[in-house]
């Protein structure tokens, strides 16, 4: 057949944007949708301790009844529980800390490499991404090296006689900060820098001939400028940290645990799949809210460039 | 003091912006070249020269966004080689007009008062003023992206005159419009320079809008300024080969020297069949010799090889053989370019060589009717209207 090449063509042209488009649509739904609303489902109803540990959302009353079975309590539980809100502030603050942090050593990172040589920017890429090279549970396992009782921090600081004692930082939640700080830079030095390396020299070159300082000029024009890039940086870093479970498992104190840490224990120590669900639900909530902050942020931007 | 600083004073007497042996490098590359520079309280000096001349480098020196290797720069007497850009008495307009993009045509304005001790209210009058001088009051609330480039370009000069600089760099004001706009924008420019009396420094590449604007032009080539002058000087008396090629267009011969008179040289031309005579400097010193080139000529002897520029305009066409025993040429019209006002004769010599002449269309019956492609003609011209130059 000579006419099948042209006409599978003239199909993919027709339809090539609903395709492009479909495909990440497909896989969304697949794995992400699809799932949340299991989540969902199970969230409403009750423990049990059977297999699958969660009652029926569905149950059959009559020969032609179907009655649903929303259970509220797993919510209600989460609001008087002490132990959930309580982690979800402390998540919440530790995540809001290490984000602050995390602008504050990424954004002068960010503007170097944008300021650098464009020679050498290509390198100082290079070494924001390389730890991503390295496993990261190896990275985190590698911190504890580092900060333990006997760990290389503490020796090299009682050899030059600072302190006598060694420094308590494994298992604290400085560790948790330094951990995460440490993982997530590079979430916030790459947007920053996508940002910051399309700002136009002339523009600060204009603001000192009009008189302002370079500090002055950087307040004025490079900052508010870059705002997008801080909006998106912060959000990489901070909504993952939220609901970050590895780096305070391993750094982090005992007997404070973060909300990522109470939905794993929920889940395969209590075995308490509905409440576990809650708690994943609320969570989501919680952080749809700077995404939905963020797009009207994006529209506006796009409305006035 | 030293000599250099004497040298200064000597120059002081009427120079507002001086500017001293000022030399900048890049890598092995000169781009801006030992250049000495006066100029005037409340001239338009135009600093004119193809890309990569070396005149942006200067203006940028002058702004204090690169530092000089050598020399020095003088504004009002005072020392500002060293003072850094957002101390500098003196603003910008760039040619990209580098307005900051998240500000209000207002704010824009306002951000230079804004560096300066100033209240709120006389910041607010004098962002008012001068957005009433530009007429770009009704605009203040827009943001630069909504628009046009007229209007930008605008603002970017309201931003820069609103902090009542003694002077002001302008770097290819007109560049970004369109050629309707910037006729218009031309005169413009020059009202309110007179208006509010500051010195511009323009940069352009642009020879009719130096022509147009400048009560000065310095013409820049290779990193050096080749030569300061009228408009009218830069165009009638130019002191190089280079400058008489690069104002306006040009017809360039060469020709040797056969025999000096008085005030007059008859020169031999290979292209004309008979002796070119052209106006010959007096001696090096006596009044009338200006600079290098009009020196260099004077010295030349019998054989010295000399340039001869002929403006277009100052070639007269005829069927008719010239009368004259000198200064004319006989070709055939290969070309005609009809201009509205005037119309453009390409003429070639029997060697291959082609003239340029410009008639003016006056009225309806002219001489021109005759005068259409492969026509046989004869090119003549005054002694006075040719410039000779040596190098």
């Amino acid at each position: 057949m000579t006419g099948g090449r042209p006409r599978l063509w003239e199909l993919l042209e027709r339809r090539g944007r609903a395709l492009v488009s479909g495909i990440p649509l497909g896989w969304l739904s697949l794995f992400f949708l699809i799932p949340f609303l299991i989540v969902l489902k199970i969230s409403f109803s009750e423990a049990r301790l059977a297999m699958p540990p969660y009652a029926p959302l569905l149950v059959r009353t009559g020969a032609h009844t179907l009655a649903i079975h929303m259970h509220l309590e797993n919510y209600r539980l989460l609001a008087s529980d002490p132990l959930y809100l309580d982690s979800l502030l402390y998540s919440l603050r530790v995540a809001a800390g290490s984000t602050l942090c995390c602008l504050l050593l990424g954004y002068p990172m960010a503007l170097a490499i944008a300021r650098a040589h464009p020679a050498r920017r290509h390198l100082l890429l290079m070494a924001i991404i390389l730890p991503f090279w390295t496993s990261f549970l190896l990275r985190v396992y590698a911190w504890i090296g580092l900060l333990q009782d006997n760990g290389v921090i503490n020796h090299l600081l009682l050899s030059l006689h600072l302190i006598h004692q060694p420094l308590v930082m494994v298992n604290t939640t400085f560790a948790v900060y330094v951990g995460i700080v440490y993982s997530y830079l590079p979430f916030m030095v790459l947007p920053l820098y996508a940002n910051l390396e399309k700002h136009d020299a002339t523009l600060l070159e204009a603001a000192a001939d009009l008189g302002a300082r370079p500090w002055r000029a950087f307040c004025r024009i490079t900052l508010p400028l870059s705002g997008p890039g801080i909006m998106a940086g912060v959000l990489l870093v901070f909504i993952p940290a939220v609901g970050e479970f590895v780096i305070p498992s391993l750094l982090g104190p005992a007997n404070q645990l973060m909300i990522g840490r109470v939905v794993s224990n929920e889940f395969f120590e209590n075995r308490d799949w509905p409440t576990a669900s809650a708690l994943a639900i609320v969570l989501l909530l919680l952080l749809l809210a700077p995404i939905v902050l963020l797009q009207r942020y994006r529209r506006r931007e796009l409305a006035s460039a | 003091m030293t000599d250099s600083d004497r040298h200064i004073a000597a120059r002081a007497a009427d120079a507002y912006l001086q500017l001293h042996e000022l030399g900048k490098r890049y890598g092995e590359v000169p781009a801006v070249d030992a250049v000495s520079l006066d100029i005037r309280r409340g001239e338009i000096f135009c600093l004119l020269g193809a890309s990569g001349s070396g005149k942006t480098t200067l203006l940028r020196l002058l702004a204090g966004f690169e530092t000089p290797d050598t020399g020095r720069v003088l504004l009002d007497d005072e020392d500002i080689t060293a003072v850094p850009p957002y101390r500098r008495p003196l603003n910008m307009m760039f040619q990209s007009y580098a307005l900051f993009p998240h500000l209000s045509v207002e704010r824009n304005v306002a951000f230079g008062l804004e560096q300066e001790q100033l209240t709120r209210g006389e910041i607010m009058r004098r962002v008012g003023e001068i957005l009433e001088v530009v007429r770009m009051g009704a605009l203040a609330r827009r943001k630069p992206h909504q628009l046009s480039g007229g209007q930008r370009q605008r603002v970017a000069l309201a931003r820069a005159l609103v902090k009542r600089p003694k002077l002001l760099l302008l770097d290819e004001p007109l560049a970004a419009l369109d050629r309707k706009l910037r006729e218009h924008t031309q005169f413009e420019l020059l009202n309110i320079q007179q208006e509010l009396g500051v010195t511009f420094v323009v940069v352009t590449h642009d020879q009719e809008e130096a022509m147009t604007l400048a009560t000065r032009i310095g013409v820049m080539d290779h990193g050096r300024i080749v030569q300061v002058g009228t408009p009218r000087e830069i165009y009638q008396q130019p002191l190089t080969r280079f400058v008489a090629g690069f104002i306006g267009s040009v017809n360039l011969l060469e020709g040797r020297v056969l025999e000096r008179q008085a005030d007059r040289a008859q020169l031999h031309c290979d292209e004309l069949p008979v002796p070119l005579l052209v106006p010959w400097p007096a001696g090096a010193g006596a009044p009338g010799a200006t600079g290098a080139a009009a020196a260099g000529v004077s010295a030349a002897g019998v054989g010295a090889a000399l340039w001869v520029a002929l403006r277009p305009e100052q070639l007269r066409l005829s069927r008719a053989r010239p009368e004259q025993p000198y200064n004319w040429a006989q070709g055939v019209i290969r070309e005609v370019a009809y201009r509205g006002d005037l119309s453009v004769y390409l003429v070639r010599l029997p060697g291959g060589r082609e003239l340029r002449a410009t008639l003016a269309n006056s009225g309806a019956g002219s001489a021109a009717v005759e005068l259409t492609r492969d026509v046989p003609v004869y090119l003549c011209w005054e002694a006075d209207s040719a410039v000779v130059g040596s190098d």
